[in-house]
C-alpha cells in the first residue's frame, strides 16, 4: 500500500447518513459506507433499489438531500470550488472518476482527444505529457489501433475500454463503475470486466454497481447489498454472495445462479 | 403580341443593382452577425435559473416571432421616434430590427440545438472535473452547433431575402433599385427579373456550400 504512515487506516470516502429524495419519493435512507484505499467495493440490488444514486452521490452528479461524504476527511460540499477545509465537487471529481452504463463519449473528439481531454482542459497538463500517457491506458486497453477513431466507429465494448480509459488519465484516487457491462451485447462484456480486474489487480480504488454476481463475487473485496434504500447486507464476497443470511438477498441471487 | 423583353435599357443601370446587391449583403452580414450575439444571449437567458432572466428573453423572443418583420420596420422608423422624441435615421432602424428579428430566431435555434445534446454528455464532462462554463464550450456547444447548421444557415437565407424589406423605409437595397430603375425604364419585367436573378445567384451557391459543409462534419457520425 502506498498510504502515508499514519493514514493507512483512514477511508478514501467516507459516507454518513446519505439520504437522496426526488420529490416525496426517497431512494436512498440513511447509509453509511467507507471506501478504503486499494479496495474494490461491489455494490448489487435489484432494479430501482437505489444503487446508481448512491454511486452518483459519490460524485455529487446527484446532490444529496441529507448526509456528509468527506474525501481523505475533507467535507464535500454541494459547490464547485473548494472552500477552507472543505472540498467543492470540482476538485472531488479530478480524483474520483466515473465511468458510465452508456459510456457516454464524446463523439466529436476522437479517441485520443476523449481521453486527453480532461488533463489538458482541467488539470492543465502539457500535451505531450497527457498525449504519452493516453497512448499507455490505450495500450492497456488494447485499443492502440483506434486512437483515431471516432466513437461512433467503435463497438460497444470498446467504445467503454475508451471510457475507463478517459477516466483514469485524470489518474483518480477513486474509480466509480456504474453497471459498465449492462448497455453491452453479452459477447462484449467479457473484453470489460477483463480490464476491470486488470485495474483490480493493479489496487485501484473502485466502487463497481453491477449485475454480474460472478464477476462481483471473483473481484470485489467487499459487496454491499442495497435493497430499498439502504444497505441491506455488507460483507466479503464470501459473506454476501456466497452465503447471503437474508431471504430477500437470497431471493435477489437466486436469479443469477452465481 | 408576345411580350418583347428588352434588358438593355434595364442594364444600363448596372451600377444602380451593384450598390443594392452590396447594400443587401452588408445589412444581411451585419444582422446576422448582431442577431447571433442576440441570439446567443437570449438562448441563455431562456435556459437560464433565474426565472425573471428566462421570462424578459422569452418575452422578447415572443414578441419578435408573432409579429411580422414589416410591421416592425414600421414601427422602429416611424413609431418608436414619436415615443422616445429622437429621430431615427432609416439606415439605423434597418439594421436594429433586421438584427432583432434574427435575433429571436436565432436564439430558439440554438436553444433547440443545446436541449437536444443528450445528458450523458453533460454527465460525463463534470465526471472530469469540468465546470459548468467548460461543460458548455468543450463539450456541449461544439456538438449542438453541428446539429443547428442546416436550420441557421436555412434562416440565414431567409434574412437574406428578408433584407427586401428594408426597400419600404427608402434603404437602398437590391429591391429598393429594382423599384428605382422601373421608375427609369418602365420596364418592371426585367428590373425585376434581374433582381431576382441577382439574389438566386447569390444564395444557391451558399445553400449548397452550406450541404457541403455539412456532409464534411459528419466524419464522425
Amino acid at each position: 500500500m502506498t498510504d502515508q504512515p499514519g493514514t493507512a487506516a483512514e477511508p478514501i470516502l467516507t459516507v454518513r447518513g446519505l439520504e437522496k429524495s426526488y420529490n416525496k419519493l426517497r431512494v436512498i435512507q440513511g447509509v453509511d459506507l467507507d471506501l478504503h484505499r486499494g479496495e474494490v467495493l461491489a455494490i448489487i440490488g435489484p432494479s430501482g433499489s437505489g444503487k446508481s444514486t448512491l454511486i452518483r452521490c459519490l460524485n455529487l452528479l446527484e446532490t444529496p438531500t441529507a448526509g456528509e461524504i468527506a474525501y481523505k476527511g475533507r467535507r464535500v460540499e454541494n459547490r464547485f470550488q473548494s472552500r477552507g477545509g472543505n472540498i467543492g465537487c470540482g476538485e472531488l471529481r479530478r480524483h474520483v472518476g466515473m465511468v458510465f452504463q452508456h459510456f457516454n463519449l464524446f463523439p466529436h473528439k476522437t479517441v485520443m482527444q476523449n481521453i486527453c481531454e480532461g488533463p489538458i482542459a482541467v488539470l492543465k497538463e502539457p500535451r505531450e505529457e497527457v498525449e504519452a500517457r493516453a497512448m499507455e491506458l490505450l495500450g492497456k486497453v488494447g485499443l492502440l489501433d483506434k486512437r483515431d477513431a471516432y466513437p461512433n466507429h467503435l463497438s460497444g465494448g470498446q467504445k467503454q475500454r475508451v471510457a475507463i480509459a478517459r477516466a483514469l488519465a485524470m489518474r483518480p484516487d477513486v474509480l466509480l463503475l456504474d453497471e459498465v457491462t449492462s448497455a453491452l451485447d453479452p459477447e462484449l462484456v467479457g473484453e470489460v470486466l477483463q480490464v476491470i480486474r486488470l485495474l483490480a489487480h493493479d489496487g485501484m480504488t473502485m466502487a463497481i454497481v453491477t449485475h454480474e454476481m460472478a464477476f462481483a463475487a471473483d473481484v470485489a473485496d467487499r459487496v454491499a447489498f442495497i435493497d430499498g434504500g439502504v444497505i441491506a447486507e455488507l460483507g466479503t464476497a464470501d459473506s454476501v454472495i456466497r452465503n447471503p443470511k437474508s431471504e430477500r438477498l437470497q431471493a435477489f441471487l437466486s436469479r443469477f445462479n452465481a | 403580341m408576345p411580350y418583347k423583353w428588352d434588358f438593355s435599357a434595364v442594364l444600363q443601370y448596372w451600377d444602380l443593382f451593384a450598390w443594392g446587391l452590396w447594400l443587401t449583403f452588408a445589412y444581411t452580414v451585419g444582422s446576422i452577425i448582431i442577431g447571433v450575439v442576440l441570439g446567443l444571449l437570449l438562448c441563455f437567458g431562456r435556459l437560464s435559473r433565474f426565472r425573471v432572466i428566462s421570462g424578459l428573453a422569452r418575452a422578447y423572443q415572443e414578441v419578435f416571432r408573432c409579429t411580422p418583420l414589416l410591421v416592425q420596420l414600421m414601427w422602429f422608423y416611424y413609431a418608436l421616434p414619436l415615443l422616445i422624441g429622437v429621430t431615427i435615421e432609416n439606415y439605423v432602424a434597418a439594421m436594429l430590427t433586421l438584427s432583432l428579428y434574427a435575433g429571436s430566431f436565432y436564439s430558439e435555434i440554438f436553444r433547440g440545438g443545446i436541449l437536444s445534446i443528450d445528458k450523458g454528455q453533460t454527465e460525463a464532462a463534470k465526471a472530469i472535473a469540468m465546470s459548468d462554463r467548460q461543460v458548455m464550450w468543450r463539450i456541449v456547444i461544439p456538438q449542438a452547433f453541428k446539429r443547428v447548421l442546416p436550420s441557421f444557415i436555412n434562416q440565414s437565407v431567409i434574412q437574406f431575402k428578408n433584407t427586401s424589406l428594408i426597400s419600404v423605409i427608402s434603404v437602398g437595397e437590391l429591391a429598393y433599385m429594382a423599384a428605382v430603375v422601373n421608375g427609369q425604364t418602365y420596364r418592371p419585367l426585367e428590373a425585376f427579373t434581374v433582381v431576382a436573378l441577382l439574389y438566386f445567384v447569390v444564395l444557391f451557391p451558399m445553400t449548397q456550400a452550406a450541404d457541403y459543409v455539412e456532409h464534411r462534419m459528419r466524419v464522425s457520425d
